[in-house]
């Protein structure tokens, strides 16, 4: 088939690597039917599923062409379902390659890029697959907007050192023709004649320990045991049917109560405990956070699935340090970029659960301050906030245990005398964190922000970052002489508040992180007359 | 920092127009009866309903009488709003108020919105975006020639600021 110009096609490899990639899912499917079916058509149906899968890869194969000129990305793909993706260039805000086991030892790379507004999230635009020094070389020209990278195709690069603008023919279409082999590792090594690349963090072995303080360990665990259940169960084996679970439940029916409860306890915690071990290693091992001559922030990560995710600088407006209460309790935290596109859950996780420290001092280093701006002098909230903190967390507690109690009727009374002994008393402790934890305060840079109990969450919001005020006041808030005060902008959720906070107070630090936008609407009763607040 | 009194925010420039009263009001009329219409006319001609619906039902009557009386002034003395060379300010709500400010070089669109009520009106709703997930900015109630002037203004200097207001 011919090519119309400019236009590169996948690799071919990923046509050994597609089929693989389907077999894999099915995977289960597959030893299950084997093993538990009872005709003799398996091997009809195994081989069914193979053509299936190796057809809809050569399809993917020979209808998707892709090709990155002066201004747009552009994909094209689909046969019965044609589709034709294109973005601008200057809308790429990440650019995320990833390659799983099989694709690894193919030297393959799926590359998915970003791109801007935040309703835009799933306007995602993947290439599955391509070569791995390819994947690397379109990150390359997609994010740096210099144009210094170094191309394989046929035109020569522009001269380096210079930020000219984008013009047609300046930039060569890309072309998937000379593919050097793929090296085994995808971290990409620096190119030549530029500085080197920063290390700002990389993976250390004591962070493991962190692993079980998320819950995430113990909802994998049992995701994953739900599907086996499903599976099983479809194939007409039923879990409680065998010797191991029959053995099992007899010793527990077998013993006491509370010997029982405790078995379960413990082999939930030791499960939940591995699973999380294990999925912490196998995402995050190897981790890496770099800083790159093109600034760019890559986070390079995973045991099995190799994942390298690219964020432009430009695109970044602060960073978010978020302590789940367990993590907290364990002296542990996490790093997020806030950065615009990058909406996409996970996306822009930077440090996996760590020391806290290591999460402050990689805030820090991320936006290029000597000291981490999330650890700054926090000033605290009023009282006020501290009593709409209360009547939020222990109102609808104390609501529940009331209807548990007047539904005393109909179901016995334990439920609410059990919610009113352990509900009301933690919501108690957790409106008393909240309001603890309240905090904000403004530096040279940053708009420091900080709340939450169960997850505590300290953003610092970069001031050019700020799109817009929004002040609110309930009917509540305004006779505590408080307000909530949100900073809007572009990046992350959108919106980063300042909670509960003296209504003069909140438009201070409101006006010295926008120097100049709200002073025009403020007065300050004394000097309102002589306007002084203006000219300074 | 220091040597400043505390602040507070002054009040937008502009009221939006009057007629916004009767716009707010029939709208909340509108939401009380199809609330409150079809049960009370099952309590009119049902016989034997327990005695208890009808003493919520005419207490949320009252509710709602209080309600089309006083939040349509209330909301008309709240709602203001302003648009300078550099930002657009807004002030909103009744129980709840809300102000919020953005510069004109982070704005995105600008609409105008007309429903069947505020045409006959002459009303119009103007709503500013910016790149923010956090929502709008929206003037309600503006007499329809003021929201046409309002936007030409604001599309004029968006238009006049580069960059992709991010």
């Amino acid at each position: 088939m011919t090519q119309p110009a400019g236009w590169a096609r996948l690799d071919p490899r990923m046509l050994a690597v597609a089929p693989g990639q389907e077999l894999v899912r099915f995977l289960p499917l597959l030893v299950i039917a084997l093993l538990a079916g009872r005709g003799g058509d398996q091997p009809f149906w195994a081989l069914g599923v193979l053509v299936l899968a190796a057809g809809t890869g050569v399809l993917r194969w020979l209808t998707t062409r892709y090709r990155v000129d002066a201004e747009r990305v552009e994909v094209h793909s689909g046969l019965v379902f044609r589709q034709h993706r294109s973005v601008p260039r200057d809308r790429v805000r990440t650019v995320d390659v990833t390659a799983n086991p099989l694709q690894r030892l193919f030297g393959l790379a799926v590359l998915r890029v970003g791109t801007g507004r935040q309703q835009e999230t799933k306007e995602e635009l993947a290439l599955n697959a391509v070569s791995a020094p390819e994947a690397e070389r379109l990150r390359a020209l997609l994010l740096d907007r210099s144009q210094r990278v170094p191309t394989t195709g046929p035109a020569p690069a522009p001269p380096a050192g210079q930020v000219p603008p984008v013009t047609a023919g300046q930039v060569p279409p890309v072309t998937a023709g000379q593919i050097p082999p793929a090296p085994a590792d995808q971290t990409p090594p620096a190119p030549a004649g530029q500085t080197a690349v920063r290390e700002l963090a990389r993976f250390s072995w004591t962070w493991l320990r962190f692993a079980p303080l998320t819950v995430f360990g113990v909802v994998a665990v049992g995701a994953l045991a739900g599907t086996t259940w499903q599976l099983l169960e479809q194939f007409g084996v039923s879990p409680f049917d065998t010797d191991i679970a029959r053995t099992l439940l007899e010793w527990l029916t077998g013993s006491p109560v509370w010997i029982a409860a405790l078995t379960i306890v413990a082999g939930v915690l030791v499960i939940g405990t591995l699973g999380a071990i294990v999925l912490y290693t196998q995402t995050w091992w190897r981790y890496r956070l770099t800083r790159h001559p093109d600034n760019t922030i890559q986070v390079n990560r995973g045991l099995l699935t190799r994942r390298s995710i690219s964020l432009e600088e430009r695109k970044l407006r602060g960073v978010s340090v978020s302590e789940p209460l367990l993590l907290r309790a364990g002296g542990g935290a996490s790093c997020t970029a806030v950065a615009t596109g990058s909406g996409g859950s996970g996306q822009a996780q930077l440090l996996p659960p760590a020391p806290r420290a290591e999460a402050h001092r990689v805030a820090a280093q991320v936006l290029r301050e000597a000291n981490p701006p999330t650890l700054w002098p926090l000033r605290r909230h009023p009282r006020a906030a501290l009593r709409r903190r209360l009547i939020r967390t222990v109102l609808p507690a104390l609501a529940l245990v009331a209807g548990l109690a007047v539904a005393d009727v109909w179901l016995p009374s334990w439920p609410w005398q059990l919610a009113a002994v352990l509900l009301l008393p933690a919501s108690v402790l957790v409106a008393l964190d909240r309001y603890r934890n309240l905090g904000h305060a403004d530096t040279a840079r940053q708009l420091i922000t900080r709340e939450g109990s169960l997850v505590r969450q300290t953003v610092a919001l970069q001031h050019q970052g700020i799109i817009g005020w929004k002040i609110e006041q309930s009917i509540f808030q305004r006779r505590a002489g408080i307000a909530t005060v949100t900073a809007t902008t572009a990046a992350g959720s959108g919106a980063y508040r300042i909670l509960d906070v003296e209504l003069p107070e909140g438009l201070l630090v409101a006006d010295s992180a926008t120097p100049g936008l709200l002073t025009p609407f403020l007065v300050r009763p004394a000097d309102s007359d002589r306007m002084a607040h203006l000219s300074t | 920092m220091t040597g400043l009194s505390a602040p507070r925010l002054r009040q937008p420039a502009h009221r939006v127009s009057g007629k916004a009263i009767i716009w707010w009001t029939v709208q909340a009329l509108g939401s009380w009866l199809t609330l409150l219409g079809p049960a009370t006319i099952a309590v009119l001609f049902v016989e034997g309903e327990p005695g208890w619906i009808t003493t919520g039902l005419r207490a949320l009557a009252v509710l709602a009488v209080a309600h089309i009386l006083v939040m349509p002034s209330w909301r008309y003395r709240v709602h203001r709003w302003e648009a300078t060379q550099d930002a657009v300010y807004t002030q909103s709500g009744w129980l709840n108020q809300e102000w919020r400010v953005a510069p004109m070089s982070r704005i995105q669109t600008v609409d105008t919105e007309r429903g069947p009520l505020q045409q006959l009106l002459g009303l119009s709703t103007v709503t500013v975006t910016t790149a923010s997930a956090a929502g709008p900015l929206h003037v309600a109630g503006l007499d329809a020639g003021v929201a046409n002037r309002l936007v030409e203004q604001l599309t004029a200097t968006t238009q006049a600021t580069p960059g992709d207001a991010t």
